[in-house]
C-alpha cells in the first residue's frame, strides 16, 4: 500500500475540508513544513512576547501586597484581579486561534506535529501568570523546530521557562554550590528523571538511578527569573564533574556548554532513536505499530543524526503506514478540530465566543471525552490506545457533542447527504451514507456522520 | 438502499431489531454476589507515606525532614505514628476503629521509579517477572472472574479515566458522573446501525446506552439541547473530577447492585512545596472517604475502602521542600468493615542501612496482600485463588486481621 491523499489528510492532517484539497504526495506534506503561513494568518504570541503582561501582573500583585493594610487595598486588589482576568482571557482565547489554524490550514501536518511534540514535551502552567500559557510555550520552543534536528527542539525545551518550572528544575540547587546556603537548598530529581524517561531514552532505555541523580546535579543552574526569562545561574550549579551514562561532563566551573553537550548526547543516543521512532509510529499509525516501520524510522534517525524531516519521510513512504489505516482513534482535540474543519466553520464564529461559550461548546465536552484542555494527567501526556478513549463515558461524550454542539454555535449546517462526502470522501461506508439519508434532521444527520467510526478513526 | 420509513419498519433486517435493542429492553439485574462492598482508590503520582502516617517515634524522621514535617506530634495516632493534619477530619473514624493504615508496603515494582510503569504494575497486580504485555488485565477484574453471580453492574469504574485495574474479561461498568446521552429514537437506531460492524464502537456504545439507561441519564433529544441544558451540562463537566462527585457517584452505585467501585485521585507527586501540595491531595482523599461514609449510610458497616499508590517517596526531603520518587510507601484503609485504629505493617527503621538503596523506605510487606485479605473476608475468595489468579505470585502470609471480626 502506498501514500493516498485522502487517507493522508485524515491520518497526518486535520481531516477533509470542503474548501481545501488534500495534498497529493508525501513530498508535498514534507515541503508544506518549510513555511508557516497559517501562523501568520492566525498569530499566537510566543511565551516571551507575553513578558510585559507577566511584568504588569507581577507589579500589580506586589503593589496590592504592599498596600494591603492601607485605604487603597480594595482598589489595588481590584486592579490586580482585573488584570489577571484580562491576561487569562487573552491567553485562553488563543485556543480559538489554534482551532482556526486546524480548520483553515493548507499544511495541517504542522498542526498535528505541533500537538504531537507539544504532548511529548508536556508542560502545565501553575502560576497566576502561566496557567494558560502552554500554547505560547509550544509556539516558541516547538513549532519553529518541527522538521529540524530533534536535538535543537530538545535544547529549546530544556532551556524553556515553562518546562523548567513545570518539572521543578528552576528551584533545584547544587548541594555544594554557594546557592545551597549551607545545605538548606538542594537537588530536585524531577526533571532529570523525566528528561531520560519521557523525553529521550525511554523507561527501558538503559539508565540507572545513579544516572538520574548525576544528571540532576549536572542540570543545576538552569533557572528562570521573575519575568519568566530563562537564566543560567552558575551560583546554584553543582561544582565538579558528573558522570551520565558513562561519560563525564563539566568541572569546577559551571558552564552551560556542559548541559548543551549532554542534550546533544541524549538526543543522539540509540535508545532515543528507538523511543522516538516508536512513539511517532504509535501516534500516527497504530497502537501496535509494525516492527519494520519502527526499525526503518529508527535507522533513519540514526543515519541522519536526528533529522526529523527524514524520519517523517520514512514514515510517510512506508507501506505499513498505509496498511494500518483506521487503527488509530482521534483524540478528542483531533476529533473536534477535524469536525470543525469538515464543517468549514468560519473564524468569525469563534471570535464571538466569550469564555463561557468556549467552555460550553468546546472545553467542557472535551473534558468529558477525557481530555481537559491544558490539563493532562501527568508529564507523560495523553494516552494513545483506543480503549483509553473509546470508553462508555468517553464515547457517550463524543456522541453527545456531535449531536448537540455544532448546531448550537453554527447555524449553517450542511445537508448530511453532501456532508458525508465532504467529511469522509471515498472512505464513507454504506451504513454512514444510509444514516446521512435517513436522519430526521440536518442536526442529527451531521452528528451521526461525526460520531461514525469512519470519522472517529484514522 | 432503504429509505427512512422502511428502515424503521425493517430495521430487523439490518441486525438491530427493536426487540433485541438494549434501548428497548429493561436492564437485567445481575444477582448480587453478597452484601459486602469494596472500594479501591488509586492515588496517582506516588503518595508520600512517611508524611501521611508519620513515624515520629523514629528520631531520624525529624532529621531527614527538617523543613517539610511541621509539628507531627500534635496529631499522635498510637504513640509512634502521627497523622498528617490534613486528614484531621478523619480522626473520629480512627477513634471509632473505622480507619487504619499499612506502612512500609509496596508493589513488586523496583528501581526505575517511573510513575507510569509503577501505576501499570499496581493496577495489573502482578509481579515484575511478568512481561508488560502480559499485564493487560487488572486485579479487580480477576476478582470479578472469581465471584459467582457477578454481573456487568457488580463493578463500577468511576470517572473519565480508563481504569486498568478493572479491565479484563469480566464485564464491568464504567461511567463518569457528568455522562449523559440524549438523542431521538431514530438517531439511536441509526447510530446502532453505523456502529454495527465496528466491534469497539458497537460494544462500547451498547455498554454506554445500558449504563445511561440504568442511571436514567438518557433522554429523547428530538429537538436538540436547550441553552439551559447546555449550561447544566457545563456545570456537571466542571464538577465531574472532584473527589466528592466521584465518591457520591460510587456510593450511589454501591447502594444499588454494585459491590465494587474504583476511582482515581491525582496530585500526589510532591517534588516541591510538599506541605501544601500533599495537604491539598489529602483533602481530596479525606473528602472522598467522608462522602462515601455519609452517602453509604448503613452500608458503610459492610464496606472496606483501600487507597493505594504506585510507590512511596524518598525518606529524606529533597532540596526543594519536597520528596523524590521512592519505593516503600503507605496505604489507607477505611470503612465500617475495617478493623481500624491501627497502623499495620512491619516498621523497618530509617537508618542508612535499613533504607532501600540508602534512600527509600524499605518495603517490608506487599501492598497486594491487604486487598487480597479483604477479598478473602468480604467475598469468600479462596487463598489459593488469590495467590494464583487474582494476584499471581503473591504470598499472602499470615492474616493481618484487617477486617472486624
Amino acid at each position: 500500500m502506498r501514500f493516498d491523499p485522502t487517507k493522508a489528510a485524515i491520518r497526518f492532517g486535520e481531516g477533509l475540508s470542503p474548501d481545501i484539497a488534500p495534498l497529493g504526495r508525501a513530498d508535498d506534506l514534507l515541503a508544506s513544513l518549510d513555511t508557516d503561513q497559517i501562523a501568520q494568518d492566525f498569530p499566537i504570541r510566543t511565551f516571551s512576547q507575553l513578558s510585559p503582561s507577566y511584568q504588569k501582573l507581577r507589579d500589580l500583585r506586589v503593589a496590592y501586597r504592599k498596600g494591603r493594610d492601607t485605604d487603597a487595598a480594595k482598589d489595588l486588589q481590584r486592579a490586580f484581579r482585573r488584570a489577571r482576568g484580562a491576561h487569562n482571557r487573552a491567553l485562553l482565547a488563543d485556543f480559538r486561534q489554534l482551532l482556526n489554524r486546524s480548520i483553515q490550514s493548507e499544511a495541517p501536518f504542522r498542526e498535528r506535529l505541533a500537538r504531537f511534540w507539544g504532548d511529548h514535551f508536556t508542560v502545565e502552567g501553575r502560576t497566576n501568570e502561566t496557567r494558560f500559557a502552554v500554547p505560547h510555550f509550544v509556539e516558541e520552543a516547538i513549532r519553529p523546530r518541527l522538521n529540524g534536528r530533534f536535538a535543537d527542539m530538545l535544547r529549546a525545551v530544556v532551556m524553556h521557562p515553562m518546562m523548567l518550572a513545570y518539572l521543578d528544575q528552576n528551584i533545584s540547587v547544587g548541594p555544594n554550590s554557594a546557592g545551597s546556603k549551607g545545605g538548606k537548598r538542594g537537588i530536585n530529581e524531577n526533571f532529570a528523571r523525566e528528561l531520560l524517561e519521557l523525553h529521550t531514552l525511554g523507561v527501558d532505555g538503559g539508565y540507572s538511578q545513579k544516572d538520574v541523580r548525576q544528571l540532576a546535579e549536572l542540570l543545576t543552574g538552569l533557572s528562570i527569573n521573575k519575568q519568566y526569562d530563562f537564566v543560567f545561574r552558575p551560583k546554584i550549579a553543582e561544582p565538579g564533574a558528573e558522570q551520565v551514562l558513562g561519560k563525564s561532563y563539566g568541572n569546577d566551573t559551571p558552564d552551560l556548554g556542559d548541559i548543551e553537550q549532554v542534550i546533544e548526547d541524549l538526543a543522539s543516543h540509540p535508545s532515543t532513536a528507538r523511543h522516538l521512532a516508536r512513539k511517532l509510529a504509535v501516534h500516527f499509525t497504530s497502537d501496535a505499530p509494525d516492527a519494520s516501520l519502527i526499525a526503518a524510522m529508527e535507522a533513519t534517525y540514526l543515519d541522519t543524526k536526528g533529522e526529523l524531516n527524514a524520519v517523517y519521510a520514512t514514515m510517510l513512504n512506508h507501506p505499513a503506514t498505509w496498511s494500518s489505516f483506521g487503527e488509530k482513534i482521534k483524540q478528542p482535540i483531533d476529533f473536534i478540530a477535524s469536525s470543525l474543519r469538515a464543517l468549514a466553520v468560519p473564524s468569525r464564529v469563534f471570535e464571538g465566543f466569550n469564555r463561557r461559550q468556549l467552555q460550553a461548546y468546546l472545553g467542557g465536552p472535551m473534558a468529558a471525552m477525557g481530555q481537559t484542555w491544558l490539563r493532562p494527567d501527568g508529564p507523560d501526556g495523553w494516552e494513545e490506545e483506543a480503549q483509553d478513549w473509546i470508553t462508555p463515558q468517553g464515547l457517550a461524550a463524543r456522541v453527545q457533542w456531535a449531536l448537540a454542539a455544532p448546531s448550537a454555535f453554527y447555524k449553517s449546517l450542511p445537508d448530511p447527504r453532501d456532508f458525508v462526502q465532504t467529511a469522509l470522501g471515498e472512505i464513507a461506508d454504506e451504513r454512514v451514507q444510509f444514516a446521512a439519508k435517513a436522519a430526521e434532521t440536518r442536526r442529527e444527520g451531521v452528528g451521526l456522520i461525526l460520531a461514525s467510526p469512519a470519522f472517529q478513526r484514522r | 438502499m432503504l429509505d427512512r420509513r422502511s428502515f424503521l419498519l425493517k430495521s430487523g433486517a439490518l441486525g438491530c431489531s427493536l426487540a433485541a435493542s438494549p434501548l428497548m429492553t429493561p436492564v437485567t439485574l445481575a444477582q448480587a454476589p453478597g452484601d459486602n462492598r469494596l472500594v479501591v482508590i488509586i492515588l496517582r503520582g506516588a503518595m508520600d507515606g512517611l508524611d501521611v502516617v508519620r513515624p515520629f517515634g523514629d528520631p531520624l524522621l525529624a532529621k531527614y525532614r527538617p523543613r517539610i514535617l511541621g509539628d507531627a506530634r500534635d496529631a499522635d495516632l498510637d504513640g509512634f505514628y502521627g497523622l498528617n493534619p490534613a486528614l484531621g477530619d478523619l480522626r473520629p473514624l480512627w477513634e471509632a476503629g473505622d480507619l487504619g493504615f499499612a506502612q512500609a508496603v509496596s508493589t513488586p515494582y523496583r528501581d526505575k521509579r517511573s510513575h507510569f510503569d509503577g501505576q501499570d504494575l499496581l493496577e495489573a497486580g502482578t509481579g515484575m517477572d511478568v512481561g508488560a504485555d502480559a499485564r493487560r488485565g487488572g486485579w479487580l477484574n480477576r476478582l470479578l472472574q472469581s465471584m459467582p453471580g457477578a454481573g456487568s453492574e457488580t463493578a463500577f469504574a468511576v470517572g473519565r479515566d480508563d481504569m486498568l485495574i478493572m479491565s479484563g474479561k469480566a464485564p464491568v461498568s464504567s461511567w463518569s458522573p457528568d455522562g449523559r446521552l440524549d438523542m431521538s429514537p431514530q438517531a439511536r437506531l441509526l447510530l446502532e446501525n453505523i456502529y454495527h460492524e465496528d466491534e469497539l464502537f458497537r460494544d462500547t456504545s451498547l455498554e454506554a446506552i445500558e449504563i445511561a439507561q440504568s442511571l436514567g441519564v438518557i433522554g429523547d433529544d428530538s429537538f436538540g439541547l436547550s441553552r439551559a441544558e447546555m449550561r447544566e451540562q457545563l456545570k456537571s463537566h466542571a464538577q465531574a473530577g472532584h473527589a466528592e462527585t466521584l465518591a457520591k457517584f460510587a456510593a450511589n452505585r454501591l447502594s444499588e447492585s454494585a459491590r465494587i467501585a474504583a476511582f482515581s485521585l491525582s496530585g500526589w507527586d510532591t517534588h516541591r512545596g510538599q506541605a501544601r501540595g500533599l495537604g491539598r491531595a489529602l483533602g481530596q482523599l479525606q473528602a472522598a472517604i467522608l462522602t462515601l461514609k455519609s452517602d453509604l449510610g448503613p452500608i458503610w458497616d459492610r464496606t472496606a475502602v483501600v487507597a493505594v499508590t504506585e510507590f512511596g517517596r524518598t525518606a529524606r526531603e529533597n532540596g526543594t521542600q519536597g520528596t523524590d520518587h521512592g519505593t516503600g510507601g503507605a496505604m489507607v484503609m477505611a470503612g465500617g468493615a475495617i478493623n481500624g485504629g491501627k497502623v499495620y505493617g512491619d516498621w523497618p527503621g530509617l537508618s542508612e542501612a535499613a533504607l532501600y538503596q540508602g534512600r527509600d523506605l524499605m518495603p517490608t510487606g506487599d501492598v497486594r496482600a491487604y486487598p487480597a485479605w479483604l477479598m478473602a473476608g468480604l467475598f469468600g475468595i479462596e487463598k489459593a485463588r488469590l495467590e494464583s489468579v487474582v494476584f499471581p505470585g503473591l504470598a499472602l502470609g499470615r492474616d493481618p486481621g484487617i477486617l472486624k471480626s
